[in-house]
């Protein structure tokens, strides 16, 4: 029961503190499901975030279901999507209700810019750590600037070059075995 | 059917066919206002605005909002859940299948893949991010005064903030966040 609620109250959290998509969640995840809970490493919340590019959803909701699953089973899983989506459900009632025209505000613009600034800040450190950990050695390079430059300057479907990247892991993992056994 | 069945329907077909960030749900969300004018192109355009401007995942955001314009909060919260459904049982298949191969060289292969790619794409995904926030290329463009082209307020305001966060590496990112907040708010930004 305990872990149910500390997988809500997390969960809850990160979706309060979460601004764009996400990607953007990064930091907080790093900090409540890594440091903060140990629920998975950050080897797996990569692997979590590849598979939740090539499965339906969204992906803040696909890491979240993750996590709860690989904690507490079925249940554990529906509970820290609930705990993700909780936050918008109330918030965005609350200002479709009342203030409409929300995003126009000047002081909601003012926050929003300096909470942008933040979203640099924070990520700049979260992406740091995955490529310390994420790309070691000549090859993982090759694949990490290939994904930059395709996602950032093509139009290429993200689900694409997730699977084309599988596959190169795949097949650069056998070859490498067999050079290794040659050897 | 009722329309608030359709409409659960509707998002439940969303979470199934949108494959990757919020913002794929969009073409499915303006195809529900042109079959069935749930809603005027014009309010998804707000409920997009107010999506991305307020906190959580914007795809959940966005299906709260549509279901509450259509039905109050019961609307807003059968369709955040129908968008999530698929999701769900996706993903616990998903993670019952992977539990299994965990250790098989296989699965283990596509992964060593997955890894370094994932970075290169949260950087690509980031990198907008930044150019937008900490540059102004439009206002940089039309003087052709280079000065104009950085965004000195946010500029400013990162560096301090990454020295800040550098320095006590274990503060809860929601710190360095509010603090942005606050600082956009008081500095007029």
């Amino acid at each position: 029961m305990k872990v149910l609620l500390d997988l809500y109250i997390s969960w809850f959290k990160m979706g309060l503190f979460t601004f764009g998509g996400g990607y953007a969640m990064l930091p907080m995840i790093q900090k409540e499901v890594i440091e903060k809970h140990h629920w998975a490493t950050e080897d797996e919340i990569m692997d979590y975030y590849a598979l939740g590019q090539v499965t339906p959803g969204i992906i803040a909701v696909n890491t979240a279901t993750f996590v709860g699953y690989k904690i507490k089973g079925v249940i554990g899983g529906i509970i820290a999507t609930l705990g993700v989506v909780s936050p918008s459900v109330v918030i965005i009632s609350l200002i479709a209700g009342l203030i409409s025209n929300f995003s126009e505000l000047e002081i909601v613009q003012h926050a929003l810019k300096g909470i942008q600034v933040a979203v640099c800040v924070l990520m700049f450190t979260a992406i740091r750590g995955l490529y310390k950990k994420g790309v070691k050695g000549t090859i993982p390079f090759i694949i990490f600037a290939a994904a930059f430059l395709l996602s950032y300057f093509t139009s290429i479907s993200t689900v694409i070059l997730v699977i084309i990247a599988g596959v190169a892991g795949y097949v650069i993992s056998v070859s490498g075995k067999k050079g290794g056994e040659a050897k | 059917m009722s329309t608030f069945l359709l409409m659960c329907f509707e998002f439940f077909k969303t979470g199934l066919f949108a494959i990757g960030g919020g913002l794929a749900s969009i073409p499915f969300l303006k195809e529900m206002s042109v079959k069935y004018g749930w809603f005027t192109i014009e309010q998804l355009t707000t409920m997009i605005a107010v999506s991305e401007s307020t906190p959580g995942p914007i795809g959940i955001n966005m299906a709260t909002y549509v279901g509450y314009h259509m039905f109050g909060i019961a609307g807003g919260i059968c369709a955040t859940l129908s968008l999530v459904a698929p999701s769900i049982i996706v993903i616990c298949i998903v993670a019952k299948v992977l539990e299994k191969f965990r250790n098989s060289p296989v699965v283990n292969g596509v992964f060593s893949g997955f890894r370094p790619a994932v970075v290169g794409f949260i950087l690509a995904a980031v990198a907008s991010i930044y150019l937008n926030s900490l540059l102004r290329i439009p206002a940089w463009q039309a003087s052709g005064n280079l000065t104009d082209l950085f965004n000195w307020k946010a500029i400013i305001l990162f560096a301090a903030l990454l020295a800040f966060y550098e320095y006590k590496p274990k503060i809860h990112p929601i710190v360095i966040i509010c603090l942005a907040a606050a600082a956009g708010i008081i500095l007029g930004f």
